[in-house]
């Protein structure tokens, strides 16, 4: 019995520690700065137009094969009378959230620092009732970045990072 | 007159079929039980329901790619499974780990542990009947471990953390002080458990000689990790071939000698423990410093050769056999997974006992069928 009553103290004590629940959809938590949803292009805003060129880098090192890029000659470039640096820039580009499988890859082999990880509840709360509704373009692809609404976290890779050592 | 007989019923043994989904058999498991009233006479398992050919599926990726299949072989370890997997690739490649990474390797695949471990208690809590309680204080703690893994690595289950050569990237700022946190809470936790179940009669009662192993038979079915420890045979490769840095500080294997559903959850209990102690000493040793060795290659290639890694994953020594022909894939990739290992001694253990405590049995070898099946 001693056993029991003390199972019954230990439940009792429980009871009256504050919550640890959280009213979710009505009450978000605070998601960290290196939360990983969804890849998102990200958007270069001095000279408006995405980062990314369209080199196919993070398309082949994909372990699913979850991304389409095509790419095309930028009509902004410098050599036809634009602003851009970039000879070339992403035409097309879809990714399969359904396939994809979050693993940040693309983000890593990205030589431009175009693509990041959706950081926000966003990335989250994506529930569709087609699939196909989750093969995003790039127009989908680039307007939390465009408008401002992602601050998106690229980590530094293969370096020690100074700040972070403890 | 009448007479009366004495001609006993003549009774036919019923076949009883639990699962694939069926709660309490933690996951897509299917055995089929050959019952005499309550008696349990014989169990035909039947796995295979979660195979995905992430073996297969890893021949056809590079070694970074490989990573995040080795999170889905083991979910509740994910952590432990992509360090077996890493240093696979590492003893092939012949890299050298900056000692930072592997403090903070350690003490990841420790803190995965006691989230394994803590999912253990609240799942064979609702197997022994304690419906919800222990299932939900688990969560509470276990919640806080993976918050932790969230602020590192990003995501709550499949971390992809760890590369060949080091991590991903570093740990945030604010590191040890989380850590530290996580740690209090935790100590709650076990606390907790301790007072709700330990010596709660209810508890012992009935789980105390049940699914008996005894240590000879559980190293005939090569059983491992805390089910054979239980048993009072104090394998623990941790131990035995001391990886990472768990030479350099003090720990203790926890072993019992019942062999029964009881000592397995004590021995459980006891490592989480450890795995405290073990965190806490890395803490301290945790010094600033690279993460990776300088001159990693863009693509990672390997030498021709082959390796077979073991590590102490929470549910036993999870291997990882590796060969390689050169160039940037494996040729062949072969997950020994405890789980399978262990579940080969649930006929041995629950013929005999009744169809309830079949249950509690298969609750305490504590199985993954992502990483039976793979």
């Amino acid at each position: 019995m001693r056993g029991i009553a003390k199972s019954m103290m230990t439940t009792l004590s429980v009871f009256l520690r504050p919550p640890v629940t959280r009213d979710y959809p009505n009450v978000h938590k605070a998601l960290p700065e290196r939360d990983r949803a969804f890849p998102l292009l990200l958007w270069d805003q001095e000279i408006d137009e995405p980062f990314c060129t369209g080199c196919h880098a993070c398309e082949r090192a994909c372990p699913v094969e979850c991304m389409t890029v095509l790419m095309k000659d930028n009509p902004n470039h410098k050599s036809v009378g634009g602003t851009s640096s970039r000879r070339k820039i992403i035409d097309k580009f879809w990714i399969d959230y359904a396939r994809c499988m979050r693993c940040n890859i693309c983000v890593e082999v990205c030589n431009f620092d175009a693509i990041a990880m959706n950081n926000t509840w966003s990335g989250h709360e994506m529930s569709v009732h087609d699939r196909k509704d989750l093969v995003m373009d790039l127009q989908q692809l680039t307007t939390q970045s465009h408008s401002g609404q992602i601050k998106e976290w690229v980590p530094v890779l293969g370096k020690a990072n100074e700040e972070s050592a403890s | 007159m009448v007479t009366e007989s004495a001609h006993e019923f003549e009774t036919q043994d019923l076949l009883l079929n639990v699962g694939p989904q069926h709660p309490s058999t933690h996951g897509v498991f299917r055995m089929v039980m050959q019952v005499d009233g309550e008696v349990v006479r014989d169990i035909i398992p039947y796995i295979g329901y979660l195979h995905r050919g992430a073996e297969k599926l890893c021949e056809t990726m590079d070694y970074r790619q490989g990573i995040g299949f080795m999170d889905r072989t083991e979910y509740l370890a994910a952590m432990n499974a992509e360090l077996s997997y890493v240093m696979a690739v590492e003893k092939l490649a012949e890299l050298e780990v900056p000692d930072r990474a592997q403090w903070i390797r350690m003490i990841l695949v420790e803190l995965n542990r006691l989230a394994s471990h803590l999912m253990f208690m609240g799942a064979f809590g609702i197997d022994v009947g304690v419906f919800g309680t222990p299932f939900i204080y688990a969560w509470r703690e276990r919640e806080a471990i993976i918050d932790l893994f969230e602020e590192i690595s990003g995501d709550r289950m499949m971390y992809a953390y760890l590369r060949p050569g080091g991590l991903a990237w570093d740990v945030p700022t604010n590191f040890v002080a989380r850590c530290r946190e996580v740690l209090t809470a935790v100590n709650q936790g076990i606390a907790d458990f301790d007072g709700l179940l330990t010596k709660n009669e209810i508890f012992v009662a009935r789980t105390q000689g049940i699914g008996y192993i005894s240590a000879a038979d559980a190293i005939d079915f090569g059983m491992s990790g805390p089910s054979i420890r239980a048993s009072g045979v104090p394998l623990d490769v941790r131990r035995e071939e001391p990886y990472l840095k768990y030479n350099e500080i003090k720990w203790d294997v926890i072993t019992e000698t019942d062999g029964d559903v009881y000592a397995r959850y004590l021995c459980r209990l006891g490592e989480m423990r450890e795995s405290v102690k073990i965190v806490e000493q890395c803490l301290e040793q945790l010094q600033p410093g690279a993460i990776m060795p300088e001159k990693m290659p863009r693509m990672l290639r390997t030498p021709p050769g082959e390796v077979y890694i073991r590590t102490e994953a929470p549910r036993g020594e999870f291997g990882v056999y590796m060969v390689s022909k050169g160039g940037n894939r494996p040729y062949r990739l072969k997950v020994r997974s405890a789980c399978l290992s262990n579940l080969q001694a649930l006929k041995h253990m629950s013929v005999g006992q009744y169809v309830a405590d079949a249950i509690i049995v298969l609750g305490s070898i504590d199985i993954v069928l992502s990483e039976v099946d793979r």
